[in-house]
């Protein structure tokens, strides 16, 4: 029984990621960026599945509460919100799709074998670490950058309604 | 093939497709999710090898790049509604007026 249920924790690491993968591959090929959106939304929640199972609950957790919850939601109303018909829905790909793909492979061949030598240590059983000691790393350790991030999001704030104003003023 | 492995190759294979599709795509809004799919590859690495050095690192870095991909998220919309009052469309090919 305790075989078969290790077993059926890493099956279903497999099928997430698996999952996630289709639903980044998608992304590529569907027409209509609400789509896009929908694949988008089905890789986070894979991804959140893994990190679950991985065994980093608070991401998994903080991974559908932000990403899902508030960016993808602001993005699916941006599309509700800017419903143009133009050529980018007929026409998917940009004239740089040959060198793209071309570049990207190479991209992908170095990373694969820096993945395979050398680079990559094998995993030595770490020691994991729980949602206590990372709260207290996060919040003694590390706390300028957590306060650095509240400037980041004021900044990101007032940048926002800078660029809106500033249109509304050149545009009358 | 261990656990690290795969969340490795998970992250190599979603960033690869995410900038492949910032490159690729002609339409704005796709390009931005494929941005956000790229910070998502990075996200499983750092997760790999928080959970492989056993420290809580990793973690603190996803964290702040939860809140990255919210600040550029609400900064990129206003530039995109811009773009779109502009030129009324959203493929990228009309957006060429830097070129000389």
């Amino acid at each position: 029984m305790e075989s078969l249920l290790r077993n059926a924790d890493t099956l279903l690491l497999y099928l997430f990621a698996a999952s996630a993968l289709v639903g980044a591959a998608l992304m590529l090929v569907l027409r209509h960026p609400m789509q896009v959106a929908m694949a988008l939304i089905s890789t986070m929640v894979f991804l959140g599945g893994v990190y679950g199972l991985v065994g980093v609950h608070f991401i998994a957790a903080f991974q559908v509460l932000i990403y899902v919850g508030a960016v993808m939601v602001f993005m699916v109303y941006v599309i509700m919100l800017l419903d143009v018909r133009d050529t980018s829905f007929t026409h998917r790909f940009s004239s740089l799709l040959v060198p793209g793909i071309a570049g990207i492979a190479l991209l992908l061949g170095a990373l694969v074998y820096a993945l395979w030598h050398g680079i990559y240590a094998p995993s030595r059983a770490a020691g994991s670490f729980n949602l206590q000691q990372f709260s207290v790393a996060f919040l003694s350790e590390y706390w300028l950058y957590f306060e650095l991030t509240s400037v980041l999001l004021l900044a990101a704030v007032v940048a926002a309604i800078a660029v809106i104003k500033g249109a509304r003023k050149t545009h009358g | 093939m261990d656990k690290m492995h795969l969340l490795l190759v998970l992250s190599v294979a979603l960033f690869a497709i995410g900038l492949l599709g910032v490159i690729i795509r002609r339409n704005l809004l796709v390009m931005l999710m494929c941005m956000e799919l790229m910070l998502n590859g990075v996200n499983v690495s750092l997760v790999a090898f928080a959970q492989q050095t056993g420290t809580a690192v990793g973690a603190v870095l996803v964290f702040l790049i939860f809140v990255v991909a919210a600040a550029e998220i609400a900064i990129a919309i206003p530039i995109v509604l811009l773009l779109v009052r502009a030129k009324r469309t959203l493929d990228m090919d009309a957006f060429t007026d830097l070129k000389g």
